[in-house]
């Protein structure tokens, strides 16, 4: 025991001798950490009250956790060295299952959001052997199944009901209950308002923390987390030492399938209708969160927390620029070139990190 | 006496028409280090890709420990004890060396789904592995990426020492590694010779060979041109067999011969040299 206490003591002296700031640079999430907070700054000082206000941060926080949830799936899958394009059709095909099933077929709205899940985890299974079996690029094949998806969607849906759209889902059978997991909302009176309006907090910021705890502990503190950075790092190293590449894959690409699902599953709930065109572009926006979070975008290095920060940063920008009052059409140009500088920002700090002696 | 802890005996390996190994034989005794020497396409690779479980030999017989072996992956060659580190080194640069030290074989506490990857000890083993081959790690969770060459091969037989390798297979640990590198990775060589395992040390360099070696296998065109105890050879005879000596005396000679101009008496002397 007395030898072992002598090491650690020894280990506290060699950790001091290093820069506590070297250390904190080796972090993936500190480029979206302090990038959030600077664009807070921005917006506070250019839009004011109405963005910071608690409707204000209700606002930019709905979007943020939408795109997070999602962000946080895409980190793991990008960690793990693989891109999931399909998710953005994903989400139109799940809340349309949904909605058919409860609304068209009236069925329990619960039985149809199980259904949908099962689909949605079928399909992932699916991007993932496709991408083990045929050799290809996720890029490729999940750029194909994101087409497939939304044709089918399309397709079917116009089939079964003869429109693009289904409303009608708040009288579906369960509605009730599954509207306490999956759209409830938290009204808390904001006393910035004039005229006493509250703002409200959707449950899905409560996922998308829950989600971005649990996806941490997964890659940080789990023999899978560490079989994730192994395979994206370099596949064939880590199938030499015995990680099962192929099977942690799979799983990767049916967690960003299910992810779809749930924001699927609370858009539908909380709007109340579902249409075929939901979640277009999102598997894009996911991928910037995510590549804006710190994550690198060839695997093997980022973190779940900088992806919900990389998304934080995202649903601020993008209601920001509303409450500042430009025109919104900019959002997109902001975010693109913020997209680059992010990538040129992180790189420099990945590059001070592993110079970091 | 024991039987040795690994033995090829008449190894064939065909590759469509070319013989890349003729019939080599090489045994290897617990807690000696074997200098596999050669220069390049004289089957260095082959050999080891064999022992290490990634071809199979198309003639011939493959022993562990007195007891035939077929391995069908780099997996199964693993489980029987035998670890190969590569040039490459199979290393992620990101990751941390505690993290790559533990790579798919990571120690865990709790149960169930609280079972998790035990950080600390995977830190602890980590830093005690690195002290007993006599290198202080400054921090286990820094990324392998910013150790140097020698650094990084030290932790990659750190590792293959810890998982319990009887026999490890070293491809050219030092052939891309300074001067000063290459002797610490040579120490390290030592040091797990003394803790019993015993080393294959596959090189082209007989300055790195020769301090370390028990024995040398001299490869050359498929061939063993023979095994030696250190007794038996000294480092210029060494030198003069593994590239090809009588060979490179005849081009000296031939060169001689045609040499009036200056260039080519220069090239005859650097050769005279070698050998």
């Amino acid at each position: 025991m007395a030898s072992i206490a002598g090491q650690s003591d020894k280990t506290d002296e060699r950790i001091r001798r290093e820069s506590a700031l070297k250390k904190l640079l080796r972090r993936p999430e500190l480029g979206a950490i302090s990038g959030a907070i600077l664009v807070w700054i921005i917006f506070a000082l250019a839009a004011g009250d109405r963005f910071v206000s608690l409707r204000g941060s209700a606002n930019f926080l709905a979007v943020a956790s939408e795109l997070g949830i999602l962000a946080i799936a895409v980190s793991l899958l990008m960690i793990g060295g693989e891109f999931d394009l399909s998710i953005g059709s994903m989400i139109g095909a799940c809340g349309m299952i949904i909605a058919i099933l409860s609304v068209q077929m009236g069925w329990n709205i619960w039985a149809a959001i199980a259904v949908s899940l099962i689909v949605a985890l079928v399909v992932g299974a699916i991007n993932g052997l496709l991408v083990i079996r045929t050799r290809l690029p996720s890029f490729i094949i999940t750029l194909g199944t994101l087409f497939i998806i939304r044709g089918l969607t399309i397709g079917l849906t116009r089939l079964v009901t003869g429109r693009t759209q289904v409303g009608g889902v708040k009288d579906a059978l369960g509605y009730d209950s599954a509207s306490q997991v999956f759209a409830s909302v938290l009204s808390i009176v904001d006393p910035a308002s004039a005229r006493g309006l509250s703002a409200n907090f959707p449950i899905s910021i409560l996922w998308w923390l829950l989600i971005a705890a649990l996806a941490t502990y997964v890659l940080l503190r789990t023999r899978p987390g560490n079989w994730i950075f192994g395979i994206g790092g370099d596949a064939m190293a880590a199938r030499n030492v015995g990680v099962p590449v192929n099977r942690m894959k799979i799983i990767l690409f049916m967690l960003t399938a299910a992810s779809a699902w749930l924001v699927a599953t609370i858009q539908v709930l909380s709007v109340g209708s579902a249409d075929t065109l939901r979640g277009e572009s999102r598997e894009f926006y996911a991928i910037i969160a995510v590549v804006i979070g710190g994550n690198l975008l060839t695997g093997g290095y980022g973190s779940a927390i900088g992806a919900a920060f990389g998304a934080l940063i995202f649903g601020m920008v993008q209601q920001g620029i509303v409450f500042t009052g430009i025109d919104s059409d900019w959002f997109l140009v902001f975010m693109g070139a913020m997209l680059i500088i992010a990538v040129l920002v992180n790189n420099y700090i990945r590059k001070l990190a592993s110079e970091a002696r | 006496m024991t039987p040795p802890i690994l033995e090829v005996r008449e190894i064939y390996k065909y590759f469509g028409n070319v013989i890349a190994l003729n019939g080599v034989s090489m045994r290897l005794q617990q807690g000696e280090v074997m200098c596999l020497l050669g220069d390049n396409g004289a089957g260095k690779s082959t050999l080891i890709k064999i022992l290490s479980g990634v071809h199979r030999p198309d003639k011939g017989e493959y022993l562990v420990q007195g007891r035939p072996v077929a391995f069908s992956s780099p997996r199964d060659a693993l489980d029987h004890g035998i670890a190969t580190v590569y040039q490459d080194l199979a290393m992620i640069p990101l990751m941390s060396i505690a993290r790559n030290f533990f790579l798919g074989s990571e120690p865990t506490v709790g149960r169930g789904l609280l079972k998790r990857f035990d950080m600390a000890a995977a830190k602890r083993i980590v830093r005690d592995e690195m002290a007993k081959m006599g290198i202080d790690i400054r921090d286990p969770e820094q990324p392998v990426g910013t150790l140097s060459g020698g650094e990084r091969q030290s932790v990659a037989i750190a590792r293959a020492v810890y998982f319990g390798a009887k026999v490890l297979i070293l491809d050219e640990p030092t052939s891309a590694l300074g001067v000063k590198q290459a002797g610490t990775v040579l120490r390290y060589i030592a040091r797990a010779r003394a803790q019993g395992v015993a080393v294959i040390f596959i090189t082209h360099n007989p300055h790195h060979a020769y301090p370390i070696g028990d024995r040398f296998t001299i490869l050359k065109r498929g061939q063993t041109l023979g095994t030696f105890t250190k007794q038996d050879i000294t480092r210029d005879e060494m030198i003069h067999l593994m590239s090809g000596g009588d060979e490179l005396a005849n081009l000296e000679h031939e060169l001689r011969e045609f040499a009036n101009d200056a260039m080519a008496q220069q090239l005859a002397d650097a050769i005279h040299e070698e050998v």
